[in-house]
């Protein structure tokens, strides 16, 4: 009788002690909810020709969430953060709308070009992060919230429309066209929204070059311990900047989805709080935050979780100012549980006891 | 020979970027009375406008500095001003409560606020930047929960006395063109925030507390073998930080009289930059008050200047203020780079 016992809590803690059980048990627990507060809640069904639901809505809206997620879990696997994504995000939208114009009958400039334009600029913050934080050994928080306060600032200046002759800054300007919705909304005649195809190409991408290079493992040992990295030769400087580009990257590819999403450049919404979702998702996703080994799909797993619980918490009458609360407590809480100091005294209380 | 040697000696360290930063004070200062002289930048009441503004700045910068010395980081200065300007005017306008009462809970929760996070950084060892970062996201989302709308303070006399009073200085005058002597004047919170900076500097300087932080900041694991409790220190600081935040949110509320949910946001990077602008090394170990007070005056002449000129879009304000920290900091590593070749 007490070795099933002793077996089953064996299982229990091998199960628990998996690396994606943290954050798939809280997506199954932000979905059992939703379905007993809405029974309808898995039901899928196609409405003017596209899928329509709970479900798509929340696995479309965590797309640039997804997005962000990837690049945020390279810069922690790094041994760094960046809390200048959601800025960034913003900047890379107002360079592409900005640089699309708003008449109705043609583009300012072609839009492949308007988007490498804004790629461009989300990869030069990048390394701009990368080169204070890699080169110059600037703690990554302060070095981050350089373009954290000044990205938005930037991005507004970008944001200038002409009113009575003169170049106004800090103004919302509108794409008019209809292909540029595409990114946001939906290709024609395919049922699935655009943004989940764009993440999942990003994921794809990012998995194959970090599993099937050597890449994957050079992130880790330089998250570990950079200085054992050098010595058995491995460029840490090079691979923590790499890590911060490719996160300006992504955050440039949320925001152009982002404003796509709104036909137009939001300086002062787009990417808001969402540095925040991108951490919390990277830490639901039981990846260490004092950097070492990742997982990528703990990361995207994590980052569904968020925006199901975003989506809950909206349905709920929460309002988007007062969101960030719940998250910081989330936060909070994952963080706690991972803490050694935590472990070690729960174990200290656990061995007095027994 | 000897002289100059002591001489170098002396500039060494945070004191070679605290020179670096009086000079440019100095230099900015003067630059500014030259180009704006018609708009009255070399007036006393200038200068005396730059403290008024910036009041809840120098609050909010010192503790930024007792942390930053310890080695750790704070970045939910700017959301917790916000919140206690809002919780202040929501006292205070909707409850009616009387200006000490409100007062008294704001400066508590600030306590409180920075209790929660000393502990889970210095007991749980969680990482600073996460816990303040979370803190940040928590203290805006709350400022929100406690009103959407802007709240405005009209009613409470007493409070609003205290804003405006004000304290004439018995020296600068000028006289306008009508002939009448102008004293150049300050109000309250600057006296508030001037006590503040010399009580932390005390504090640094000739206590238990202000030595052992900086023992920290300089090597965590030797101050550990001294036989300090490293953990109740570092907590301490953050509790201190708390307290200071509320306080310089009741200040920086003296100076608004209302409380929004946007309010003071980008108020951390502004406490930040002074900081790291008045010589305080990102590192730890290294820093002083002093610096910070002159940060917070670059900072806000770079605001005046942005205001004198009249064109420039206010945007401008933070854009140059990050190109700033960008320099400081960039400085401070070179300096470190030096130091570390040298030793």
């Amino acid at each position: 009788m007490s070795d099933t016992l002793s077996l089953v809590k064996s299982k229990g803690r091998a199960l628990v002690g998996q690396r994606l059980f943290l954050p798939l048990f809280a997506l199954f627990l932000v979905l059992i909810v939703n379905v007993i507060k809405t029974p309808a809640f898995f039901n899928i069904s196609i409405q003017n020709g596209v899928l329509y639901g709970y479900i798509i809505d929340i696995v479309n809206r965590s797309s640039e969430l997804v997005i962000l997620a990837v690049g945020m879990t390279l810069v922690i696997a790094t041994g760094g953060i960046d809390i200048s994504v959601g800025a960034v995000s913003a900047l890379s939208a107002a360079v592409c709308v900005r640089l699309l114009g708003s008449s109705y009958d043609s583009y300012a400039t072609p839009m492949v070009l308007a988007i490498l334009a804004a790629l461009t600029i989300g990869m030069i913050c990048g390394a701009f992060n990368g080169l204070l934080v890699s080169k110059l050994r600037i703690q990554a928080m302060v070095a981050t919230l350089i373009l954290f306060t000044a990205g938005r600032g930037v991005a507004q200046l970008i944001s200038a429309r002409e009113i009575g002759g003169k170049m106004v800054p800090g103004q919302i300007i509108y794409v008019r066209m209809e292909s540029f919705k595409g990114i946001g909304g939906f290709l024609p005649r395919v049922i699935v929204p655009t943004p989940v195809f764009i993440a999942a190409a990003v994921v794809l991408i990012f998995y194959l070059v970090l599993t099937r290079t050597a890449l994957g493992l050079y992130i880790k040992t330089v998250g570990i311990n950079s200085r054992a990295g050098r010595l058995v030769g491995i460029n840490s400087t090079f691979i923590m900047f790499l890590g911060y580009v490719l996160c300006g990257l992504t955050a440039s590819m949320a925001g152009v989805i982002s404003s796509s999403r709104i036909y137009s450049s939001d300086a002062n919404n787009i990417g808001l709080n969402m540095e925040l979702d991108a951490i919390l998702a990277v830490a639901l996703g039981g990846n260490s935050m004092a950097g070492g080994k990742f997982s990528l799909a703990g990361s995207v797993i994590g980052a569904i979780t968020i925006q199901a619980l975003t989506t809950s918490l909206y349905a709920m009458g929460v309002t988007a100012d007062q969101l960030p609360v719940y998250k910081a407590i989330v936060v909070v809480l994952i963080v706690s549980i991972q803490s050694e100091e935590l472990k070690r005294w729960i174990s200290a209380r656990g061995g007095k006891k027994a | 020979m000897n002289l100059i040697e002591q001489a170098k000696r002396k500039v060494s360290g945070s004191n070679f970027l605290l020179m670096v930063t009086i000079v440019m004070f100095a230099i900015m200062y003067l630059a500014g009375i030259l180009i704006y002289s018609r708009q009255g930048f070399g007036n006393m009441q200038t200068f005396m406008n730059m403290l008024i503004d910036n009041a809840g700045l120098i609050i909010v910068a010192s503790g930024m500095t007792v942390v930053i010395i310890t080695g750790g980081i704070d970045i939910s200065v700017g959301s917790m001003v916000g919140l206690s300007c809002m919780m202040l005017a929501y006292m205070m306008e909707i409850k009616g409560m009387k200006a000490s009462t409100a007062v008294g809970i704001v400066l508590l929760f600030g306590i409180v606020f920075g209790t929660v996070q000393g502990w889970l950084i210095s007991y749980l060892k969680i990482q600073p930047f996460i816990v303040t970062l979370a803190g940040m996201f928590f203290a805006r989302g709350l400022t929100a929960m406690i009103s959407v709308d802007q709240i405005a303070i009209l009613s409470n006399q007493n409070f609003l006395d205290m804003a405006n009073k004000n304290i004439y200085l018995p020296f600068g005058a000028i006289v306008n063109k009508r002939g009448i002597k102008l004293f150049p004047f300050i109000h309250p919170s600057v006296v508030i925030a001037l006590i503040t900076l010399a009580v932390i500097w005390y504090v640094l300087k000739y206590t238990k507390f202000g030595r052992s932080v900086f023992a920290i900041g300089g090597s965590e694991q030797s101050a550990m073998l001294m036989g300090l409790n490293v953990r109740k220190v570092k907590m301490s600081a953050y509790v201190l930080n708390g307290f200071l935040s509320a306080l310089g949110g009741f200040v920086f509320c003296l100076n608004t009289t209302s409380g929004f949910v946007e309010q003071a946001r980008g108020f951390e990077m502004e406490a930040i930059a002074s900081t790291v602008i008045g010589g305080t090394l990102l590192t730890g170990g290294v820093g002083t008050v002093v610096g910070s007070f002159f940060g917070v005056l670059i900072k806000a002449i770079i605001e005046t200047y942005i205001r004198s000129n009249g064109t420039l879009s206010s945007w401008w304000n933070k854009i140059v203020l990050s190109l700033l920290l960008c320099f400081f900091i960039v400085l401070q590593s070179v300096f470190a780079a030096l130091r570390r070749r040298r030793g």
